[in-house]
């Protein structure tokens, strides 16, 4: 990996009380990539990637995001990234068309831009069809690439997934990580955090946290190597245990 | 006594027009640790709730431990263990105070039971006096198995346990289980993680309210009738794009690191497949004839 990082985290503590739930972090993140973010329950995923979404503060550190400081820029990086959950993502009561442009709204696209570039999606996806369909009434599996199309709609330079996957049948989740290689090869950045061992990897390179640490980070194959384990779900047990 | 500890016949289940469970019947063994692997929407949690009495079949009829699930109910419901799928404990009871609960609801005591339940309390015992509402996900799901086994169940009705919980911890749940088998407790646990599939006796793999196939994971696997092939070159996402676009090509799927692929003339050849590679300009090809996992019988079983 060449180039300035995307994403560069110095030393980002984040501390509740006594607690520490990010023990000075160090990670760069490169444009283009696929960055899987893996570690047990509790771990601290989720503070770190709060704090790289501009959610919140970190405790100490020097955090950039698209060249913005997460200490005073936050507004900034928001409009740079796309965010998509597995457990909320789209409105269940607005439309597909609704949805696009509710989240296209947000972001300042205009009007005519949104149309246009709504019938490009909805044909891309095959979800012509569906467009006046509200969100409760279409299986899961199209409301989780719906939601990732949604989410890098406003062309961010990088999203980030959360547990993007889970429930789906293996067709679907193959299906989902074709779009996701598309939005890479577009030179956008992933930044993916996942239960399913598989799917680190399919990631560019894998940061492995526990409690609170960064214990591992390198691309899969040189951690299988490392780790004398034939796949990622051998070398997070090794890890993790 | 019937070697069955269920006995699933023709059962169906719409809510509205969604038809969830349609014509499902399946025996399971007693003992045995059984599987109902699938996706979301694909009727394992109806499934689950018409056995534990919770719902009502449309058609159809089934028995548990001997005892109709309509006529009999309160019978199941004395002799099995649930847990369903979200956390259901009281959050604001203790760890003891939760399982005590359990056991007294039952008619029983959690001395009576300790043998059971031991290897799974005990890794809790220590935040006995916290309340359930601050356990961590794995305690939790740790502390809901103590308190679904207190009584002493014959059947144990488990609806995704593992679901959003990390390696390790699944890992060790799948431990649990396994030792759970040896005082004969009939074990009916749902997953949508195919991997875990290989950890039951049986499977029953689920889609949209349908079984498509029951039998051991192994035996699953040997019905796989087509010459599977691991592919890995340099470039993942070229490979799959040059993979699907080769004129052979009968399926391409990724899987971790690598890339299954099944091609139409089902040989053992891969020569033509190298040479069509190369001429694609991929470099350090490896390709390799491999077993099916029940995933790659899942998506071939998908398509039929």
């Amino acid at each position: 990996m060449n180039g300035t990082p995307i994403i560069s985290a110095k030393n980002l503590t984040k501390k509740f009380g006594n607690f520490v739930a990010n023990d000075n972090l160090n990670f760069d993140v490169y444009e283009g990539e696929i960055f899987g973010f893996i570690g047990a329950n509790g771990a601290g995923k989720t503070t770190a990637v709060r704090i790289l979404c501009g959610l919140s503060f970190p405790t100490s550190g020097a955090i950039k995001i698209a060249g913005f400081d997460v200490y005073k820029q936050t507004e900034k990086i928001k409009k740079q990234i796309g965010y998509m959950s597995q457990k909320f993502s789209l409105y269940d009561d607005l439309t597909v068309y609704e949805n696009i442009r509710f989240y296209a709204k947000i972001y300042g696209m205009k009007t005519k831009e949104i149309k246009t570039k709504t019938e490009d999606l909805l044909n891309e996806l095959n979800f012509a069809h569906a467009r006046d369909k509200k969100i409760r009434d279409i299986p899961l599996g199209w409301k989780q690439k719906l939601a990732f199309s949604t989410a890098i709609f406003h062309n961010p330079k990088i999203v980030f997934l959360d547990e993007p996957t889970g429930g789906v049948d293996p067709i679907t989740r193959r299906q989902f990580w074709d779009l996701i290689y598309k939005a890479s090869d577009k030179g956008i950045t992933i930044f993916v955090t996942t239960h399913y061992m598989d799917e680190a990897e399919y990631c560019d390179r894998v940061s492995i946290m526990d409690q609170g640490k960064i214990v591992a980070l390198d691309t899969p194959v040189n951690l299988m190597k490392e780790y004398h384990s034939r796949n990622m779900d051998d070398v997070f047990i090794k890890i993790a245990r | 006594m019937s070697e069955y500890s269920v006995i699933i016949s023709n059962i169906s289940k719409s809510y509205g027009d969604v038809s969830a469970v349609k014509n499902i019947s399946v025996n399971i063994k007693k003992g045995e640790l059984f599987g109902l692997i699938g996706p979301d929407g694909g009727g394992k949690t109806t499934l689950i709730r018409i056995l534990t009495t919770l719902l009502k079949t449309d058609t159809g009829n089934a028995t548990v431990e001997g005892f109709d699930i309509l006529k009999e109910y309160k019978k199941i419901r004395q002799i099995i263990g649930y847990m369903p799928g979200r956390f259901s404990l009281y959050q604001d009871l203790t760890v003891e105070e939760n399982l005590s609960f359990f056991a007294s609801v039952f008619g029983t005591t959690i001395e009576k039971n300790y043998a059971l339940i031991k290897d799974i309390y005990s890794h809790i015992e220590p935040f006995k006096k916290r309340k359930a509402g601050d356990l961590s996900g794995g305690m939790k799901q740790k502390l809901a198995l103590s308190c679904a086994l207190i009584h002493k169940p014959k059947v144990l009705f488990l609806d995704e346990p593992t679901t959003g919980v990390d390696a390790v911890s699944r890992k060790e749940f799948w431990e649990m289980l396994k030792n759970l088998q040896q005082y004969q407790i009939t074990i009916i646990v749902s997953t949508p993680y195919m991997d875990e599939a290989g950890l039951c006796d049986r499977v029953a793999l689920m889609q949209q309210g349908k079984i498509l196939s029951i039998d051991s994971p192994l035996n699953i696997s040997k019905q796989f009738n087509k010459t599977l092939f691991s592919v890995k070159t340099e470039n993942k996402f070229k490979l799959l794009t040059d993979l699907r676009n080769y004129e052979n090509m009968n399926s391409v799927n990724a899987f971790g690191q690598y890339i299954h692929y099944t091609d139409l003339s089902n040989s053992n050849e891969t020569n033509k497949l190298e040479e069509y590679l190369k001429v694609k300009n991929h470099t350090v090809i490896k390709i390799k004839k491999i077993n099916p996992t029940i995933e790659d019988c899942f998506i071939e079983l998908m398509k039929q």
